[in-house]
């Protein structure tokens, strides 16, 4: 049975957001706190959107420093898939599993919007079943999502083909318009949008889909 | 031996920072002219104990760069015995 651990911090809000979306897919999800010290045995790892640890310092400045991100490590180290939705991606980068960080959004507002992007590399665990230069719509939720790193980190992320996603008008003054990245294998990726929020027209879009179906097929393969 | 420390945290410079370049625009409007340069930072006050003021300095230096600032975007300066 395949199942995916959707990590628990005190103040995440979208995890069952992120396990209906695996259910839709068929896949069964467990919630691990992040006071744990292993995984559960999962076969992916989904950090959720929310506000870890109050987003206190800076988001996921804190949760970075939680037990179970020793676990996370590991299992992304090993080739697991990782993914890091919203807040999920600034704990990636806080922890170092991804390169870069999130930066307040230039116009210093929340955004919540639906916002269109674009698929910059369908090497991901995320985006393997996409097309390059698929658009797609997905919902933003943040205040801090500006992309931004160094020249240097820039140019291994262009050369490695580790940007994943970029935003067609950039709404928060990413670095180069990105909305999300992988790192060097493609099994760990982090993104500012919500894929698990669009996953049917009712309710706005259903771009989501070919993104969440393409991260549970790779599950399939581990 | 108690240590009193403050730790100041700016953005890199080159690194946006759209909250200092709002305060800046704002300024002329409030009456504040000739200002130039505003960075908006986040100033950290803690007592660290230890046996001298060198190891002080370090832990602070060691909590500084691995907590309180994210040194890809950001970086701390540490002052030990001012309160």
């Amino acid at each position: 049975m395949t199942r995916v651990a959707i990590v628990l911090f005190p103040g995440s809000n979208c995890e069952y957001d992120a396990a209906l979306a695996m259910r839709e897919f068929g896949v069964d999800s467990t919630f691990v706190f992040h006071t744990a010290t292993d995984l559960d045995d999962a076969d992916a790892v989904i950090l959720p959107g929310g506000f870890a640890h109050g987003d206190y310092l800076r988001p996921g400045a804190l949760a970075r420093f939680s037990p179970v991100m020793a676990s996370v490590a590991r299992f992304a180290a090993a080739g697991g898939p990782v993914l890091g939705i919203c807040n999920g991606f600034q704990v990636l980068t806080e922890a170092g599993l991804l390169p870069g960080a999130l930066q307040k959004n230039r116009g210093l507002t929340f955004l919540s919007e639906p916002t269109t992007v674009v698929v910059a590399s369908t090497r991901s665990v995320l985006t393997r079943a996409a097309t390059p230069g698929q658009e797609l719509v997905i919902p933003i939720n943040h205040f801090s999502g500006a992309y931004t790193c160094d020249d240097a980190t820039y140019r291994e992320l262009v050369e490695n083909d580790q940007i994943v996603l970029r935003y067609r008008d950039n709404p928060n003054g990413s670095r180069d318009d990105v909305a999300g990245i992988s790192n060097v294998a493609g099994n760990v990726v982090g993104l500012m949008p919500h894929p698990e929020r669009a996953l049917s027209t009712l309710l706005g879009s259903a771009d989501g889909r070919v993104l969440l179906e393409g991260f549970v097929e790779s599950l399939a393969r581990v | 031996m108690n240590y009193p420390v403050v730790v100041d945290v700016s953005l890199r410079p080159g690194i946006a920072d759209p909250e200092g370049a709002t305060i800046e625009r704002a300024l002329p409007a409030l009456g504040f002219t000739g200002v130039s340069a505003v960075r908006a930072g986040k100033s950290f006050r803690l007592v660290i104990d230890a046996p001298d003021e060198a190891t002080a300095r370090d832990r602070a230096r060691a909590l500084a760069d691995r907590v309180l600032s994210n040194p890809v975007i950001e970086v701390a300066t540490v002052r030990v015995g001012e309160s």
